[in-house]
């Protein structure tokens, strides 16, 4: 167990290094949140002034919103890291060795997260700077960030999934459009739940990325919901689960398949 | 399982009354294509084993199988006396595998590399660090250890792959094709390093090859592999002698009549066996060439066929190939390197 956990760790550490010998992956890695945050903040502006919205500023109802659409987008792109192992053998190499799926795994989840949690870090430093207050306080902005850091995960996963069972790179690039763009659409992001239609309200009911920015949303609230918040980890949780299950069996198929 | 994982390697394989590999009729299929028909061999401790056939004979997947990387349809095998189907760990423990592709990290440096896989057998800390340089240092790299792998020349990259199977001490290491693509210094140098493992180290090593010369060089013994099956194995000695006799090769000055050269050539002393002709070529075997050639060619003389050149050889492994595949090995689609 303890060679497993340091596993995680080596492999966390192995991306982590190989991202910091990119320069420019980097600046385009904390750039685009950036820009989403000041673009989506200036055309969504006038939001603020519609009938049905409560809320402060608009740039603080946004900045969690676009926290969560970093940690979905960049996450979501997990598969080609995986896609790339095989296509060079390294992922062979790795499952010839006695260390466990699960290490294998969590490595490329832990790497994620350590991103997802600096972009977020930066988006809302960068929202506070451009004015949005976060009344809720340090605990629930905390709760945010490990709920940010799960639904990455569990895209993260299921990216991997895609990845080890199609095996090309189009594929997951494919797979990666035609579901996030819409989930991201699908949710409270950019509008209030009440600024919605009728269907739409009922589908983002179920939409994961929707759990995360709704417990996102209680950061800029004084009077915080924990019970809403509670939850909606919890969907989070087993969404996660059953995604990084899968992608664990996955590696079988992989297997069986070479 | 103790004595495969003992620092100081073991040759002997008790368990499994001296077979370091033994695979008994694997079964393999992707869809339609059947990789595997009843592929059956066995390897002794110690010593280097060929697996020597065209691309597509399905030798990669007999290492995937072995290595625990895939899983036969049926059949069963062991690797150093663990079945690899249900204890797959073990047999990982004990194994060293060098894949065909190159599967080191290009964004990592080798010692980054070859930390990373040590501490995926759960080595850490000093002996880990020491063992790191001991490899950087027998494979002479220890000068470019701290540069980025993608800067390595082919040669240099093959050889920390290499070294990365050897990092955790295993007893037996496969090598899947280890000089495909290399250029002949390069090749000549892991060659040398492959002589040393076996001879020094008294490792087994499991070769898979579709270079004849490097499997006539390498092998103790050789294993012929076609359509996913072995067709004959033994000692590239033994696989060569029992074509019995020499080859001859005659070049006639235009195609020659086919039932008169017979005649000539079976009416001799030592009479030619196994005739083919092929255009103006013609191939035979004879028991000893050197004494059969000048008679041969008077009485084809006499016999009015004009032979514009003679060759005589020992058998080579491609003759080998030939009489049991049917085919030529270089109309196999292989590249044959010099």
């Amino acid at each position: 167990m303890t060679v497993a956990l340091a596993n995680s760790r080596q492999i966390s550490v192995r991306h982590l290094r190989a991202l910091a010998r990119q320069p420019y992956w980097i600046a385009v890695t904390l750039v685009q949140p950036i820009v989403w945050l000041l673009l989506f903040g200036e055309l969504f502006k006038r939001v603020a002034d519609l009938p049905g919205f409560t809320g402060a500023s608009y740039i603080a109802y946004l900045t969690p919103g676009i926290v969560v659409m970093t940690a979905v987008f960049a996450n979501g792109w997990s598969g080609m890291t995986y896609i790339q192992d095989m296509d060079r053998g390294i992922m062979d190499r790795f499952l010839v060795s006695p260390a466990s799926r699960a290490a294998l795994i969590a490595g490329g989840l832990g790497y994620q997260a350590v991103i997802t949690i600096i972009q977020a870090v930066i988006i809302i430093g960068l929202g506070f700077a451009v004015g949005a207050r976060f009344e809720g306080g340090l605990g629930v902005m905390l709760v945010f960030l490990l709920g940010a850091v799960v639904l990455g995960a569990a895209f993260a996963a299921l990216s991997n999934l895609i990845a080890l069972l199609v095996r090309r790179d189009e594929s997951v690039v494919a797979a990666v459009n035609f579901l996030l763009l819409p989930l991201s659409f699908l949710s409270a992001m950019f509008l209030p739940e009440t600024l919605m239609p009728g269907w739409m309200q009922a589908a983002a009911r179920f939409n994961p990325v929707n759990w995360a920015v709704e417990i996102g949303r209680q950061t800029i609230e004084a009077d915080v919901d924990w019970a809403l918040i509670g939850t909606r980890m919890l969907y989070l949780a087993l969404f996660a689960g059953v995604l990084a299950y899968l992608s664990a069996r996955a590696f079988r198929s992989y297997q069986r398949s070479i | 399982m103790t004595i495969h994982q003992a620092p100081a390697r073991s040759v002997e394989q008790k368990s499994t009354g001296g077979f370091a590999i033994e695979a008994e009729d694997l079964v393999k299929s992707y869809g339609e294509v059947r990789a595997l028909q009843g592929l059956t061999f066995s390897v002794p401790a110690g010593g280097i084993f060929s697996l020597l056939g065209p691309n597509g004979a399905g030798k990669s997947t007999t290492v995937k199988i072995l290595t625990t990387l895939s899983r036969a349809d049926s059949g069963r095998a062991t690797v150093a006396g663990h079945d690899v189907g249900r204890q797959p760990n073990k047999v990982r423990r004990a194994i060293g595998y060098v894949s065909q592709k190159s599967a080191v990290d290009p964004e990592a440096t080798g010692v980054e590399n070859l930390t990373l896989q040590g501490q995926l057998y759960g080595l850490r800390g000093a002996p880990l660090k020491q063992r790191v340089a001991e490899l950087l240092d027998q494979f002479h790299l220890t000068a470019e250890g701290g540069r980025l792998v993608r800067t390595y020349s082919g040669g240099m990259q093959r050889k920390l792959h290499v070294g990365m199977g050897l990092l955790h001490r295993p007893s037996v290491l496969f090598l899947d094709e280890p000089t495909i693509g290399l250029d002949p210094e390069a090749r000549a140098e892991i060659w040398q390093e492959i002589s040393r493992l076996a001879t020094d180290e008294g490792l087994t090593v499991l070769l898979t090859t579709h270079y004849l010369d490097e499997a006539d060089r390498l092998a103790d013994r050789i294993a012929i592999v076609d359509a996913g099956k072995v067709v004959v194995e033994g000692t590239s000695e033994e696989l060569k002698g029992e074509l019995r006799g020499d080859t001859v090769q005659f070049e006639f000055a235009e195609p020659p009549n086919a039932e008169l050269v017979n005649r000539v050539l079976s009416d001799q002393d030592d009479a030619m066996s196994e005739i083919k002709i092929d255009g103006r070529v013609l191939r035979a075997r004879v028991g000893n060439g050197a004494t059969a050639l000048p008679a041969t060619l008077a009485a084809l003389t006499a016999a009015g066929a004009t032979v514009a050149a003679a060759t005589v050889s020992r058998p080579s492994l491609d003759d080998v190939y030939l009489r049991y595949t049917g085919r030529a090995f270089h109309n196999t689609g292989n590249e044959v390197p010099r």
